[in-house]
């Protein structure tokens, strides 16, 4: 871009030059290409292999057969219950903590300073290990047992620090002058926040929910201790339920000829992601923030 | 201050001792569920008995440890220069409409998850390498999907770290004639480094934390890796495999065991903020 304008005197120098830039961007470009090669592979990979098997009735049938013939639908009832209450502990949780950083304490008191490392520790932490904690913890001494309710709170605690980092970004992007006319026209603190900023905020904040079910959905190694392993359709919040990860992570692995109906679910849930990533963006597009303060890697 | 005023300040602020605790609780009940093992067995033997055999009271850990070790500073090697590639590609060299797509399908490679990752690598990956012998479920193979998976964390921070590289330095440095290549590598990769480190290890500890795809893939064979092409069993794998049915001391060691890997990867990530400030937006 910039060597090729030079009126090149044909010295060794400039020539080197030359071919280093030229194996540089050959570098980037396959680099580049290989990473994007791949991911096409495996998302062609999952849609031609588990499309063809999805239909409406795979959708809503019962598993029968540990999982080889019938369908999925207790599985999607099981995970539909899991992220609803992860997302009833989580949003007010995350909200108020959000709030308590952004609206209450400056940026940096010592107490938000902890709280924010603390945060970056616990998003940090091994999707083992929170499964080692939700066994431990909301299985066994809180006496939930394996259930879906074990299995949700145990995600809660995962996708909190994602959630609550939305949150804070989404008020943080309010403008001032909101908070400035709230004060003039004589609104306390409370109600400005409520009828003015949140508001306001409402479809940032919507995209960091979506992000953070987004962050559920994908969650494996947390639930085979919390949420367990059965198929059948939960009666309550109680009853052990299988995701719809568990469900790809138990047909490829412990069910010999498993693997269509691996790649089946796969697909459903692969298509679920991609779903979750565009509303997402339309969200962040509609607040009118830039659409890269949610990148980053899995939690 | 109104009432309503400090309602929401103690609401707010008891919300959020709360949210900070979680991470607490966590390392408190590690620390409970493993101190049984830590007591009756002391940390030596784990690294001194002869094997693991849990059911006959051996506890090694060091072939998982090694295994862990390995998959992850493998992956970490895969996904550096590849990620930092990436970066590059999207601020110098990718044509303009191809940008926002790249940024987008990378963000998308990081929102897959580990299952789909195990269940590729499982279907399609796996044959392959088992045309070099073995299995194909070893080292490598996990290995390589790791180094897939982590990859996004190390693409997307050292873009954010190239951004925030000051455009005169850039602009400088191509007004006095340096070529694109030169730029690159003289100028904007180390004036990112900063970024770029806390991207690798950021995406050192994804990896050391990875369980599914891992268990998928690496064969889960508890022994010294000898090759790369030979199978093993990571930390978190062998959690998984085995929490299921494990009691007494055997769970006690599991737990021992996470609260190993939480121990590493929180001073990781707490070395990270302190060197960047604790609230740098790393993701």
């Amino acid at each position: 871009m910039l060597g090729d304008n030079l009126p090149a005197p044909a010295t060794n120098k400039v020539q080197r030059h030359q071919s280093r830039e030229i194996l540089t961007a050959t570098a980037v470009w396959i680099s580049a290409g290989l990473v994007i090669a791949t991911l096409v592979w495996i998302l062609t990979d999952i849609a031609v292999r588990g499309l063809a098997q999805v239909s409406l009735t795979f959708l809503t049938e019962e598993v029968k057969d540990a999982g080889r013939a019938g369908g999925i639908g207790p599985i999607i009832l099981s995970t539909l219950l899991i992220v609803s209450v992860t997302l009833a502990v989580a949003i007010p949780l995350s909200l108020a903590t959000a709030i308590a950083l952004t609206e209450r304490i400056g940026q940096d008191t010592w107490f938000a300073r902890n709280v924010r490392r603390c945060l970056d520790v616990l998003a940090g932490v091994p999707s083992i290990v929170f499964g080692l904690f939700g066994n431990a913890f909301f299985a066994i001494t809180l006496g939930l047992g394996y259930s879906i309710l074990s299995g949700g709170l145990t995600l809660a605690c995962m996708v909190l620090p994602i959630l609550i980092r939305t949150s804070e970004q989404a008020i943080a992007a309010v403008p001032n002058e909101y908070r400035y006319a709230a004060a003039a026209l004589g609104l306390g603190r409370t109600a400005a926040l409520f009828r003015v900023i949140l508001p306001a905020a409402a479809p940032a904040l919507m995209a960091g929910v979506v992000l953070s079910i987004g962050r559920a959905l994908a969650e494996t190694a947390a639930l085979i201790f919390t949420s367990g392993y059965v198929a059948r359709a939960p009666e309550s919040l109680l009853d052990s339920g299988r995701s719809l990860s568990v469900h790809i992570y138990d047909m490829s692995m412990n069910v010999p000829g498993g693997g269509s109906r691996a790649y089946a679910t796969a697909c459903v849930l692969v298509g679920l992601l991609l779903a979750i990533n565009a509303t997402t963006e339309l969200l962040l597009r509609l607040a009118g923030l830039p659409t890269r303060t949610t990148s980053g890697g899995r939690t | 201050m109104s009432r309503s005023d400090l309602t929401l300040k103690f609401v707010s602020r008891a919300m959020a001792i709360i949210s900070a605790a979680i991470v607490l609780l966590i390392l408190g009940f590690l620390v409970r569920e493993s101190e049984p093992a830590l007591r009756e067995l002391g940390l030596a033997r784990f690294f001194t008995d002869a094997s693991w055999h849990p059911l006959s009271g051996k506890f090694n850990f060091t072939p998982m440890i090694a295994a862990t070790l390995l998959t992850s500073l493998g992956a970490i090697m895969i996904a550096t220069p590849l990620g930092i590639a990436s970066a590059v590609f999207a601020h110098f060299y990718a044509p303009p409409l191809l940008v926002n797509w790249h940024r987008r399908l990378i963000e998308l490679l990081a929102g897959i998850p580990s299952v789909v990752f195990g269940l590729w690598g499982l279907v399609v990956l796996a044959p392959l390498v088992a045309r070099m012998g073995g299995s194909g479920q070893n080292l490598l193979t996990a290995t390589i999907v790791l180094g897939l998976m982590v990859l996004p964390t190390v693409a997307l921070l050292s873009d954010a770290a190239i951004a925030s590289v000051p455009r005169e330095w850039i602009q400088g440095a191509a007004a006095l004639g340096l070529q694109r290549w030169a730029i690159v590598v003289k100028v904007v990769l180390p004036g990112a480094r900063r970024g770029i480190g806390s991207g690798v290890m950021l995406a050192l500890t994804r990896a050391l934390g990875e369980t599914m795809a891992v268990l998928m893939l690496a064969g889960n064979i508890v022994e010294m890796p000898k090759s790369l092409l030979s199978p093993a069993r990571t930390l978190n794998a062998n959690i998984a495999l085995e929490l299921g049915y494990a009691s007494a001391s055997h769970r006690s060691v599991l737990f021992v065991s996470g609260l190993m890997l939480m121990l590493v990867v929180s001073v990781i990530v707490v070395g990270v903020s302190r060197r960047k400030g604790p609230s740098d937006a790393w993701r």
